[in-house]
């Protein structure tokens, strides 16, 4: 490669109308000279969208908890954290590798003891890990945001207690911050060790057949009683609940809970035994984020309910016209156990026969965590996070330091402790607070900001490009190969009618493209409907019985997309790029998942 | 002699593989795939029996063991000249009346009074094993349309077994000549729409999990003798996806002649570049490929075609070699806790 593909660090230049953006995040995410020397790439599987300065903790927590379980905790010999840099509120990452053979030596000692005792307890310590998240999950729920009253209350003084309400608005914001940050910890605890395993079984089945598919491999992996799969399941369950009690007529396509709850309601004994299903079904299951977890607007079902209702009709119907809905779980067991039987029996030997049942069987062992993870940590106690933080934007829109409650997410979480000083000393001062206009302008200008940063074509990697990419766990979770950067450097634009991404479910069909960004539009759907999206989450699961593909932009072979589509038989790419911003809705494509081509036939 | 004893003529039905000493590889691989299910062309074996008959005394007047043994690989002049006077003799050799009648009865009711052509093939007792350098070797007359023809064509395979490559070859490798004798095939020909070869793995990366299927137009001899590009598809044996489809420009086909044997002529225009085989037809390929493989408990090099019927027949199928020789090392072995694995590939042991 004569010249380096990609633009360096520091030569990427603000977008106009956002030549400001460095004032929404730390001193410590910009850019320095020095990040020339080395390789990033940008995270667009979590961060696919500019960050608020607010949501920016999602990736400081995260990379502070994923850096220290692998560089200081675990010991992991080769593989040290991730250092992430902010570009036009993008996040690159670069990870840190250790390649001193001694240093190597001396970290596998440490990783072999830690790792190993984590591997042998699996079951039992992943047991004792679901106790914990509930016990943050509720710590979180609880905790009590002050009222600040005209006076405090009268125990303060019976009861000697000589702390009055403006103490607790510091210690009750950094406990939403604490737990938040402990949930990253606990969200990493196992989940890299989770990620071994699967890195060494996958390149288990890359030597012993060079030609398998990632989805075939996944396939072998993939359990088949996971959470992700319980909201919908739910879904379904109060479906088939409200043609049993004749209450069909009254679930509409908008999905409006202010109308529906209601009119539930009025229909006596069975809407009361409706609603008290609803509720069962709620809690925990409707706590879920309509998005990946990492922005404050990616509410969960609980908080919007009009999008699990919106899902209800069509299950109706579905159940009407005698559809079991039943997922068909013994199904999908034969299947894996026959492709995995049918591989394993092409081996070459009885020894590598008995090394590919302990590298499955370590993988089975860690499947239910690496999945079920997401709903405590991602999903559950991350809507519950941004829910209370939300509380303490009432109270600074109360104190009129913010226009509304939702602009506390243009703070940096370090500036919302300097608004709520302001608030605690307004308080007690009895006055009105300091200079409060001073955040107003500031968040008019960073939401125009991320406005205009939205539409930034964010370069796939920046820095001095690799030879090539060995790191199996960079493969894994993002799915970055040597050949992905090759791709990147050149794209292939023999056929620019093409998009290239994972096959991620075999099968090929053509029909009308239909582009979601959100789940909220989901009523755009028709019957038979190619879906073409950003990336799909698990709270999307309702929307795959009306579909006869799917395309994502982001997403490997162990996305929800993949897995989904896979356990519905239809043809999948994911990881396309660029599919919602090159493909219109209305636009006839072929999905092809055996090669992981999208075509775009009717192009303009 | 004890040959009288032995059967001069074993049709395909009464053959399986243990017979391979006295029908030689192919013909008892074809007995075998025939006990499998499979379906192939019908047709019998000379055995070694009918062979020793033929050319005992022959052997002793022509005294070709010691004469061979007289031989060395750096005269190639002597070699050729030795064994061509040798093949010369077998091929004038006449047969006795009672080997004939065995052999020329048994044609009869295979070609139907002559009806049918017939492939007349060697089939040596140490070709189509893994000592696979020997494949090839011997001869192969197709589309044999008479008596005559016939009994010309058995002869010459005879005599292939003086080929000076074979000679050489068996020099190299020190065979016992005394022990030496060819079984010949004689089997119907199939007039094939199209034809061509499938591995049970990937040539290219060894990969056991992959059929890979050449096909094209007419006869497989095009595709043997690579006188044409095939289309080429890659299959998946565990979902029957087809991951790979490579259509190639068929320029030429093998045809039969109508005086015997194979005649190249250009293929159609609009069917050089369209797929000749379907998918369903690649289907049904695989699935009988599959069989085939979990019959011998190893993966299979194999000759099929597809009559105008669009039957499903398979020539010839025999052990892949060249990647069996290489699957020396296991990928992995078991360890002592399952987890050391992770251990072993987390710790920098990553490149293979």
């Amino acid at each position: 490669m004569s010249k380096n593909p990609f633009p360096m660090p520091t030569e990427i230049g603000p977008v106009a109308g956002a030549e400001n953006w460095h004032s929404m995040y730390a001193y410590y995410t910009h850019v320095q000279p020095d990040d020339d020397k080395r390789f990033w790439f940008y995270n667009s599987m979590h961060f696919s969208e500019p960050m608020s300065a607010f949501d920016m903790i999602t990736a400081e927590a995260a990379y502070h908890a994923m850096g220290a379980c692998m560089t200081r905790v675990f010991a992991f010999p080769t593989a040290m954290g991730i250092d992430y840099r902010v570009i036009n509120g993008r996040v690159y990452i670069s990870a840190n590798t250790v390649t001193d053979p001694a240093k190597i030596t001396e970290r596998l000692e440490v990783f072999q003891r830690r790792a190993g005792h984590y591997y042998e307890n699996w079951n039992q310590f992943f047991g004792e890990w679901e106790q914990r998240m509930g016990a943050l999950i509720k710590e979180m729920n609880a905790i009590k945001v002050p009222e600040l009253p005209e006076y405090d209350d009268e125990s303060v003084v019976m009861e000697k207690r000589g702390t009055a309400q403006n103490h607790y608005v510091r210690t009750a914001y950094h406990r939403t911050i604490e737990l938040y940050s402990q949930m990253w910890h606990h969200h990493f605890e196992m989940l890299m060790l989770g990620y071994g395993a699967y890195v060494v079984f996958f390149q288990f089945c890359k030597q012993a057949f060079p030609e398998i598919t990632d989805q075939n491999v996944a396939r072998m992996v993939a359990g088949i009683d996971v959470l992700m799969f319980r909201p919908d399941d739910e879904l379904k369950k109060l479906a088939r609940l409200a043609v049993e009690l004749k209450l069909d007529q009254l679930f509409t396509s908008d999905g409006n809970p202010a109308v529906i709850l209601p009119a539930v309601k009025a229909q006596g004994e069975a809407g009361a035994r409706w609603l008290a299903a609803l509720e069962t079904s709620r809690d925990p299951w409707f706590n879920i984020s309509i998005g990946d977890g990492f922005y404050h607007y990616e509410r969960s079902w609980n908080d919007d309910l009009s999008v699990p209702l919106s899902a209800l009709p069509h299950y109706i119907t579905l159940v009407k016209q005698g559809e079991s809905l039943e997922r068909p779980t013994e199904r999908l067991r034969e299947e894996r156990k026959r492709i995995i039987d049918e591989y394993r029996s092409l081996l070459g030997s009885d020894d590598e026969r008995a090394a590919f049942d302990q590298m499955l069987a370590v993988s089975h062992l860690v499947f239910p965590y690496v999945e079920d993870h997401k709903f405590y940590c991602e999903h559950w106690l991350t809507t519950s996070f941004f829910n209370k933080v939300r509380e303490f934007g009432s109270l600074l829109q109360r104190y009129e330091v913010l226009d509304r409650q939702d602009d506390i997410f243009q703070l940096h979480y370090t500036e919302v402790e300097q608004a709520l000083a302001n608030v605690m000393n307004s308080w007690a001062a009895g006055s009105p607070p300091s200079n409060r206009d001073h955040f107003k302008p500031i968040v008019a200008e960073r939401r125009a900001m991320l406005k205009v940063l939205a539409e930034w074509q964010a370069p796939p990697a920046i820095g001095p490009m690799p030879d090539n990419i060995e790191d199996p766990a960079l493969q894994m979770l993002w799915g970055i190969t040597t050949e992905t950067l090759h791709s990147w450097a050149a794209p292939d634009l023999t056929n620019s009618n093409d998009l290239k991404g994972y096959a991620a479910s075999a099968g090929v069909v053509e029909g009308v493209a239909r582009v979601l960004r959100s789940i909220t539009d989901f009523g755009e759907i028709q019957e038979g409907d190619i879906l073409v999206c950003p990336v799909t989450h698990p709270s999307w699961s309702p929307l795959f019985s009306k579909l006869k593909a799917a395309v994502s932009d982001i997403g490997g072979t162990m996305s929800h997309m993949a897995i989904v589509a896979r356990e519905y038989g239809m043809p999948a790419v994911v990881g396309t790029g660029s599919a919602t911003k090159r493909i219109q809705s209305g636009q006839r494509i072929r999905v092809d998942g055996d090669r992981g081509i999208v075509t775009i036939l009717d192009a303009a | 002699m004890t040959t009288a004893m032995q059967p001069t003529v074993a049709w395909f039905k009464d053959v399986d593989i243990r017979a391979v000493a006295s029908v030689g590889g192919k013909g008892a691989s074809l007995g075998e795939l025939r006990r499998a299910g499979i379906t192939i062309p019908d047709g019998f074996v000379l055995t070694t029996a009918a062979f020793r008959e033929f050319i005992g005394e022959l052997r002793q007047q022509l005294d070709t063991e010691s004469r061979i043994a007289a031989l060395k690989n750096s005269d190639t002049a002597t070699l050729n000249d030795c064994c061509a006077g040798i093949r010369e003799a077998v091929v004038q050799q006449p047969c006795s009346a009672g080997l004939q009648q065995a052999i020329c009865g048994a044609y009869q009711e295979l070609s139907d009074g002559g009806k049918h052509a017939v492939a007349v093939r060697s089939s040596a007792t140490s070709e189509d094993s893994a000592e696979a350098s020997f494949a090839g070797l011997q001869d192969t007359y197709l589309w044999v349309r008479d008596e005559q023809a016939m009994l010309e064509a058995v002869k010459k395979c005879w005599a292939s077994l003086y080929n000076a490559e074979s000679v050489s070859y068996r020099l190299r490798l020190g065979v016992v000549e005394a022990q030496l004798a060819m079984a010949v095939v004689i089997q119907r020909m199939v007039n094939s729409r199209c034809s061509g070869v499938m591995f049970t793995r990937s040539p290219t990366t060894g990969d056991r999990s992959v059929i890979t299927l050449e096909a094209s137009w007419g006869l497989g001899s095009s595709i043997v003798s690579g006188e044409v590009t095939p289309d080429r598809f890659v299959i998946n044996k565990i979902t029957g996806e087809i991951t790979r489809r490579d259509i190639a420009d068929k320029q030429i086909e093998h045809v039969p002649a109508e005086t015997g044997g194979v005649l190249e002529q250009p293929v159609a225009g609009h069917l050089r570049q369209q797929q000749c085989v379907s998918d369903a037809e690649i289907h049904a390929l695989a699935t009988i490929a599959r069989e085939v493989e979990r019959h011998y408990g190893k993966p299979q090099d194999i000759e099929w075609a597809l009559d105008q019927d669009g039957n499903v027949l398979l020539l010839q199928s025999r052990p892949e070699t060249v990647w069996a020789a290489k699957d020396a090392a296991p990928v992995a072995k078991p360890a002592a806790r399952p987890f050391d694995h992770i251990f072993k590939v987390m710790g920098g042991q990553r490149k293979a």
